[in-house]
C-alpha cells in the first residue's frame, strides 16, 4: 500500500510544473508565456523545459519571458533574443534550417530504408523458398523411388 | 564475401558514430557569442558599490570576463589559476560576481586571494542572461575592439591558461 502512495506522490510530482511560475495580467500573455516556457530548454538541467525546471537559471529565464511579453514583444522576438544568448540548443524544436536539417531528415531517412531493407530480405526469403518447393517437385517425380521406399516400408526391417 | 562485408562496413560505421558520441560534451554548448561584441551593462562594481563599470571603458584593453559565485563549488578549485595568472600581469581581468550576496563574495575574496582588477556584481543574474550564461564558472576572453574571442564553460585549469589562454592573450595584444 506505501509502495502504491509513493508511486501516485511520485507521479504528481512529475506532471506538476514549476512552483514559482509566473502569473500575467493578460489572459492572452499568459497563454503566450506557457507556450514560450514549454519550448525553451533550461540549459542546467538539459531534459527539462524551463516550465518544468526548478534551477536557478530556469527562474531568471521565465522572468526575463514575462517581462519581455510584458513589453510587449512577440513570440518570435523573445525567441530571437534566447537563441542570441543560448544558441539553437535553448530551443526544444529546433529551427528546420540549413545546420539542422540532417536532424530533421535523418528519422524519415532511416525509416525509409529499413523499409527497403525489410523489403529485400522478404523477397530473398520468397524466391528461396520457390526454388525449395521445385527441387521437392523433382523429388515427387522419381517415381521408381517412391515405389522402392514403400516396398521397403510395407516390408519391414528383417535385417 | 558480400554477407559479411556489408553488416562489417554498418558496424564499422555505427562505430565510429558511437565513438565521436561518446567523446562530446553533452553539457558543453557551443557559444553563439564568438567574434560578436560583448554585450554592453552598466554594473555596479563589489568594492565600490557607487562606481560603475561598462564594457565600453575597457576598450583599447584585452580582457577577461571571469563569472564566479562564492555558491559555486568549482569556482574554488579554478580560484588559484586564476591568482596565478593574475600575477603575470598580462591580461585585465574582470570579475562577475553572479547571483552571489556581495558580502560572502567579499568574503571569499579576502580569504582566497583577489585576483580580479574589478568585480562587478549581478545579483539579478541579468548580465549572465546577456551573456548566455548558464553554469558557473564561465571565461570569456574579449579583444581590444571589445569583441568575444573565446569562452570557456567550466573552471580554467592550469592547462587550459598554458595552452589555450596565454596563446590566444599574446596574439589578441599584439592586434591593434
Amino acid at each position: 500500500m506505501m509502495k502504491y502512495w509513493i508511486f501516485v506522490f511520485f507521479l504528481i510530482s512529475q506532471t506538476s510544473s514549476a512552483l514559482d511560475a509566473r502569473q500575467l495580467a493578460d489572459p492572452k500573455l499568459q497563454e503566450n508565456y506557457e507556450l514560450l516556457t514549454k519550448e525553451l530548454r533550461c540549459l542546467v538541467c538539459q531534459n527539462q523545459t524551463i516550465a518544468d525546471s526548478n534551477a536557478e537559471l530556469a527562474f531568471d529565464l521565465r522572468r526575463q519571458v514575462s517581462e519581455m511579453l510584458e513589453q510587449g514583444k512577440s513570440n518570435d522576438e523573445i525567441i530571437q533574443f534566447m537563441t542570441d544568448r543560448y544558441g539553437d540548443f535553448v530551443l526544444y524544436k529546433p529551427a528546420f534550417k540549413g545546420k539542422t536539417l540532417l536532424l530533421w531528415i535523418a528519422p524519415g531517412a532511416f525509416l525509409v530504408l529499413g523499409l527497403i531493407i525489410v523489403y529485400i530480405f522478404i523477397r530473398q526469403k520468397r524466391a528461396l523458398r520457390s526454388e525449395q518447393g521445385v527441387s521437392n517437385n523433382e523429388l515427387k517425380l522419381d517415381i521408381d523411388k517412391q515405389n522402392k521406399i514403400r516396398r521397403l516400408l510395407e516390408k519391414g526391417d528383417q535385417s | 564475401m558480400l554477407k559479411y562485408i556489408i553488416p562489417l562496413v554498418l558496424f564499422i560505421i555505427l562505430a565510429v558514430f558511437l565513438g565521436i558520441g561518446l567523446n562530446l560534451n553533452p553539457s558543453e554548448i557551443p557559444s553563439p557569442f564568438i567574434n560578436k561584441p560583448a554585450p554592453s551593462f552598466i554594473a555596479t562594481k563589489l568594492e565600490a558599490t557607487e562606481e560603475k563599470l561598462r564594457p565600453e571603458d575597457l576598450k583599447g584593453q584585452v580582457w577577461l570576463l571571469n563569472v564566479w559565485a562564492s555558491w559555486c563549488v568549482s569556482c574554488r578549485s579554478e580560484h588559484p589559476v586564476l591568482n596565478d595568472l593574475a600575477n603575470k600581469s598580462l591580461v585585465t581581468i574582470i570579475g562577475l560576481n553572479y547571483k552571489d550576496e556581495p558580502a560572502d563574495a567579499k568574503k571569499w575574496l579576502a580569504t582566497l586571494g583577489n585576483p580580479y582588477n574589478t568585480s562587478i556584481t549581478d545579483q539579478e543574474g541579468r548580465i549572465g542572461i546577456d551573456y548566455g550564461v548558464y553554469g558557473v564558472p564561465e571565461t570569456f576572453v574579449i579583444d581590444k575592439k571589445g569583441v568575444i574571442r573565446h569562452k570557456q564553460t567550466g573552471p580554467v585549469t592550469s592547462q587550459d591558461v598554458q595552452n589555450v589562454l596565454l596563446p590566444l592573450i599574446a596574439k589578441l595584444q599584439a592586434e591593434s
